[in-house]
């Protein structure tokens, strides 16, 4: 029986700068030699992903969410918009009603228990996908506008755009924020397999359970990929060995790379063992998830 | 009282080693605030005695009492958050995907929806190795509302710096542009932004450096790992110029960085050449805020 589903891959971290950006469009481009491969930066507050993919960013869509706005001339000032508000989004002061927009979750309450239509809901934009094409690698930049606080729905959006126009990518990379809270858990979501890119400092481990037991309580298979190997020490490994959890490369620390990964160039055209710990990075995914 | 907030944009870029170098040098005339609560590490080398703990509650989760429930399904219609879900005709909230805004509570006819405060995570006062009160968090796995655990850590420092007359609050803050960021920024003086010479280091700079330019916060650079790529760190440094952020200092490429975490330690802990380029940073930093120092 083929199968229909595509495979989704999230590259995902504890700590920031360990390297989830590096793997992920090195893992992307060198996968796309053998197969149409897409990759999307979900890391919408930063996204850096497009630093390392040849050719021009292309405006898809702005994203939107819904947020109330106010009719004065129907509003009867009753408060209840106010009083249903958990968010303080919405605040009676005096013969006015103030929508904090960045405050806004859009769950319409205020919007839909209004007795007179007072607050409407609108569109408010919150980011931008553009995209870039080089050969069989499509690329999909999700980023938030300055000053928009929430991540969440726009790497929700982001999401539900893939499924609807880029499902025929039978592979599927997605480049995560760092942490452990709402913005992660939003873009793991639905995917297949978590790779968790670590790096063997005190830190690294630190921010590595964390990650871990993020997953685990979303029950998400992962593997860990320890970057920079050769510096700090060997807790990581003692830590994935004791709790089983495989270890599917170790990228060696290598000044080489740091600088390749500088000038936004992609690492392992120019370094073979990293190319072969990509390969088996991938070889292990595939063998062992089905989606 | 100057209350200095490190940010980065980029993560991995070297803000807490920093941070908790500057707090070194600041001893005891300090409050320290992690406000990483999403990826705390600064208790690694700062050692805080975690002398006193209490359970943060924040937001609301919606509970459904199935006794109640008439199966009407009007909750999961209107749930925009998709967290209400009927498998086999049971109404059943998924608690990660709630975001406690309480429209189901509100719109069942059968009032068998109630909102229940939420365990986000655990506050901590501190007594640090450098003699300083630190206030740091631990988010719970996968919780929400970090930006309101990044606020209470905050106000807990400021309060602190209040009463025990601390001249300054030190803040390790988040990566990114979002919620936790922006939180961390209110009531700052200072904004100390720590970058490295790669291209998503510029890149992320630009962009956090337009959030703090929102609020109008003096700003100023670290950029470390500077000898990594010199043309970057050119690059970084004609930034710096046009968007008048102070050049704090250049620290190079070094793994007694590295070596230090791995003890515990800051990098004035161990021998080390790195002391008197911290205590410029510091110097300057008091100069920039009018603060006769040392």
């Amino acid at each position: 029986m083929i199968d229909h589903r595509p495979l989704k891959i999230a590259v995902a971290s504890g700590k920031g700068g360990t390297g989830k950006t590096m793997v992920s469009t090195n893992l992307a481009a060198l996968r796309s030699q053998s197969g149409s491969t897409l990759l999307v930066d979900l890391d919408v507050e930063e996204p850096n992903d497009f630093l390392f993919i040849p050719g021009e960013l292309v405006h898809v869509s702005d994203q939107f969410k819904m947020i109330p706005d106010w009719d004065q001339n129907r509003c009867t000032l009753c408060g209840i918009c106010s009083k249903v508000c958990k968010y303080h989004a919405v605040i009676q002061l005096g013969t006015y009603i103030a929508v904090f927009k960045e405050l806004c979750h859009g769950c319409y309450a205020c919007s839909e228990l209004c007795p007179v239509e007072a607050l409407p809901m609108h569109p408010y934009k919150m980011g931008t996908i553009s995209k870039k094409i080089s050969q069989n690698l499509t690329f999909l930049e999700s980023r938030l506008e300055i000053g928009e606080e929430q991540a969440v729905p726009l790497i929700h959006q982001t999401h539900n755009l893939v499924d609807k126009n880029y499902a025929d990518f039978k592979v599927q990379i997605f480049d995560c924020p760092p942490g452990t809270s709402c913005p992660v858990v939003a873009a793991v979501k639905d995917t297949d397999f978590v790779i968790l890119v670590t790096e063997p400092t005190p830190f690294g481990l630190n921010d590595l359970k964390l990650a871990v037991e993020t997953m685990r309580k979303l029950g998400k298979p992962v593997g860990v990929v320890i970057n920079r190997h050769g510096i700090g020490n060997d807790d990581v490994e003692v830590y994935c060995r004791q709790q089983q959890i495989p270890v599917l490369a170790k990228i060696p620390f290598s000044r080489q790379i740091a600088e390749l990964y500088s000038n936004g160039s992609l690492a392992y055209q120019e370094v073979g063992s990293l190319e072969s710990s990509l390969q088996q990075i991938f070889s292990y995914i595939q063998n062992t998830v089905k989606p | 009282m100057n209350e200095i907030v490190i940010l980065s944009g980029k993560g991995g870029t070297g803000k807490t080693s920093i941070t908790a170098t500057l707090a070194m040098l600041a001893g005891s005339d300090a409050v320290i605030a992690d406000c990483d609560v999403d990826a705390a590490n600064m208790h690694l080398l700062l050692k805080p005695d975690f002398g006193k703990g209490h359970d943060f509650y924040s937001g609301e989760l919606a509970v459904i009492n199935q006794d109640q429930c008439t199966r009407c399904g009007i909750c999961e219609e209107k749930c925009r958050f998709h967290a209400i879900s009927s498998p086999g005709g049971q109404f059943q909230v998924n608690p990660i995907d709630c975001e406690g805004c309480g429209y189901c509570e509100k719109v069942c006819p059968a009032h068998a929806i109630t909102m229940q405060e939420r365990f986000s995570g655990n506050l901590y006062i501190s007594q640090t190795k450098a003699g300083s009160f630190m206030v740091h968090a631990r988010l719970d796995i996968g919780a929400e509302n970090s930006g309101k655990l990044v606020a209470r850590v905050k106000n807990e420092a400021k309060s602190l710096a209040v009463a025990e007359k601390k001249q300054w609050i030190i803040v390790d803050g988040s990566p990114g542009i979002g919620c936790p960021v922006i939180s961390s920024l209110s009531g700052a003086t200072y904004v100390i932004l720590v970058t490295e010479p790669t291209m998503s280091g510029l890149h992320d700079l630009k962009r956090i450096y337009a959030v703090i330019k929102k609020f109008r916060i003096k700003a100023g650079c670290i950029i470390n790992k500077y000898d990594l790529n010199a043309n970057k760190t050119n690059e970084i440094k004609r930034f710096l110029d046009e968007a008048e952020i102070l050049h704090l200092a250049d620290i190079p490429y070094d793994i007694l960085f590295t070596q230090a975490m791995v003890e515990g330690k800051t990098i004035i802990e161990i021998q080390s050449p790195y002391k008197p380029v911290f205590q410029q940073i510091w110097s300057k930093l008091s100069e920039q805020l009018n603060h006769k120092k040392q």
